[in-house]
């Protein structure tokens, strides 16, 4: 067989495209979390995990910023707030 | 049990992008037990940056044309092997004594997933799809529709819709876009009476999941087409990938259908909203905005399609 073979599965992990964000990254209130799983069913990236209410949180590793978690979230319970601002600690 | 996604972060789609929602939601729907064979294409440039991959199922690609060949390839090898019922599963025209053995469990089965951009579809490989169906392989068929080759820098393909700017079909003075309608693949590969023919759109996640599941449980050829926004081409804000994709299914441009064996089975219905909703979000209709006879012309799309396939909510259900 001729042409690149990646022989291990999964590589891209590798590739932290989190620092592709500029201006806005998504917070994760967990406050009023119903735990209908719409962020991690919609996110490009697959990078939302959780398993319960209040659990869902984004890994900010691989998270592009493009904000579809937040348009979806039915409870309004994710923000998007600016990138190094203060509530980016918490 | 752990998290592992069979489609993994770190790969390179740009912010927002549709096609790696849907891609995600299709092989999450489809199962580890898949191959998966890709036509070259946005996605298969933006899964797999050499030397790294994001897919965590065996995945070929070969050329732009013949997904749909190879997957063919990769079906006929899996039956010889003993790892697929013979003749992908379908019942034989004539029954014999071994047409019982023919729905094998489908646990034991390995599911093949030919997928492709619209170009890729519509334009480049659609002899190699057509023969795919015909010969009646086991095989699913996702199309990702994003309507233009975004890949190489926003081209016009067959599955561009009328009035679409694209690099190649630029708005001005003597023209309006693109000039013709957008090709009905659905109904082109309903034709070859395959089992399953079905369109989903990224902006509703678990019907594209359903559509999935569903196929795998019948035998023979199916054919998928899933709407994914652009952002990039479409010139629409990241943010705004799922809202443009529901306008689409909304406004009746881009009807949710389903046929199972030549017959229309089920449809979305919608409260059709006027077509200038899904135009005036997205920067590649901005030039239809100050040209009302153009909007009628779109809307007149809009009607046919709500009349073909009995898309409006009857008056009174909810």
């Amino acid at each position: 067989m001729f042409g690149p073979l990646v022989v291990k599965p999964s590589k891209s992990k590798g590739d932290k495209t989190g620092s592709w964000r500029v201006k806005l990254r998504p917070k994760y209130l967990q406050k009023n979390c119903i735990a209908c799983k719409m962020c991690a069913l919609i996110c490009p990236e697959g990078c939302i995990q959780g398993k319960e209410k209040n659990t869902y949180i984004s890994d900010y590793n691989y998270c592009k910023g493009c904000g579809l978690c937040a348009q979806v979230c039915p409870k309004a319970d994710i923000v998007m707030i600016e990138e190094g601002s203060e509530g980016e600690k918490k | 049990m752990e998290y592992n996604p069979l489609f993994k972060p770190g790969h390179t789609a740009c912010v927002g992008c549709g096609q790696a929602v849907a891609a995600r939601l299709v092989i999450e729907a489809a199962g580890s037990n898949t191959i998966v064979v890709n036509n070259t294409g946005c996605l298969e440039v933006f899964s797999t940056k050499y030397p790294e991959t994001a897919w965590g199922v065996p995945w070929i690609h070969s050329l732009f044309e013949n997904a749909a060949a190879v997957a063919s390839g990769v079906e006929a090898a899996l039956i010889y092997l003993g790892k697929s019922p013979p003749n992908g599963g379908m019942p034989p025209i004539t029954p014999t004594a071994d047409s019982a053995n023919g729905g094998k469990a489908a646990k034991d089965t390995i599911n093949v997933i030919a997928q492709g951009g619209d170009g890729g579809t519509a334009d480049i490989g659609l002899q190699a799809l057509s023969g795919m169906l015909e010969r009646g392989h086991n095989i699913l068929y996702c199309c990702y529709d994003n309507e233009a080759y975004e890949n190489t820098g926003v081209q016009r393909s067959g599955l561009t819709p009328y009035a679409t700017n694209t690099t190649t079909t630029p708005p001005g003075t003597k023209s309006i876009g693109n000039i013709r309608p957008k090709k009905p693949m659905p109904e082109i590969a309903n034709a070859h009476g395959i089992a399953y023919v079905a369109t989903a759109s990224a902006g509703f996640p678990q019907d594209i999941q359903r559509k999935v599941k569903k196929a795998m449980s019948i035998k023979g050829p199916k054919y998928l087409q899933i709407h994914v926004p652009c952002p990039l081409g479409w010139r629409h804000g990241p943010e705004l990938t799922l809202e443009v994709a529901k306008l689409a299914v909304e406004t009746g441009l881009y009807p949710l259908i389903e046929y199972e064996n030549g017959k229309l089975t089920a449809v979305r219905k919608i409260q059709p909203k006027p077509v200038e909703e899904y135009l005036k979000v997205q920067g590649r209709f901005k030039h239809l905005l100050n040209n009302p006879e153009e909007i009628k012309k779109i809307q007149a799309i809009a009607d046919a399609n709500i009349e073909k396939y009995n898309l409006k909510v009857k008056p009174g259900a909810t």
